[in-house]
């Protein structure tokens, strides 16, 4: 992890005041942000190992996005998927691995072929309802 | 084992010099 991060650990009953100054409002969180200071993603609560390597991986992929990757975001979404597919953390991988397509390859069928994808699996997710505009109806398919 | 820093400013201004993104671990673990 120290090769993908530099990890920076914050104690914040010694330090409180780093808390608002860095837009942490409970702990424990991670807070994923890219060189630039750009918050990518947050992991708030506690969560068990697996689930929260899945959050890690996520962070991983939005911020390849944030860095204008998105080839690499979309490994990393698909990382979640094919390692962790029973965490919380793989329906959003599956909306954000169909997003990282479509933002590298302009085609819209990205996002219709990622709606199709939740009709087989994580289809009572939050993430299938963000995906069901992309559905292309039956007759048009 | 990951070596947290625990020098928060420097290592803010580490990652910038470094272009390398951040993980901010805030814990409120007894020291």
């Amino acid at each position: 992890m120290t090769e993908s991060f530099v990890p920076v650990r914050i104690k914040v009953r010694e330090r409180p005041e780093l808390m608002e100054r860095l837009g942490a409002q409970w702990t424990p969180t991670i807070i994923v942000r890219g060189p630039d200071g750009k918050e990518a993603h947050r992991i708030e609560g506690f969560l068990e190992a697996d689930d929260f390597l899945g959050q890690l991986l996520l962070g991983l992929g939005h911020l390849a996005i944030q860095q204008g990757h998105p080839a690499r975001a979309e490994e990393w979404f698909a990382d979640v998927l094919e390692t962790l597919p029973e965490t919380d953390a793989a329906p959003e991988a599956q909306y954000w691995r169909g997003v990282s397509r479509y933002k590298a390859s302009n085609d819209p069928a990205a996002l219709a072929d990622t709606a199709r994808a939740f009709e087989e699996r994580y289809s009572d997710s939050t993430w299938a309802k963000k995906s069901a505009i992309w559905r292309v109806p039956a007759a048009a398919r | 084992m990951i070596q947290w820093r625990e020098d928060v400013d420097a290592a803010l201004e580490d990652a910038a010099a470094q272009q390398r993104p951040v993980l901010l671990d805030f814990t409120a673990a007894p020291a």
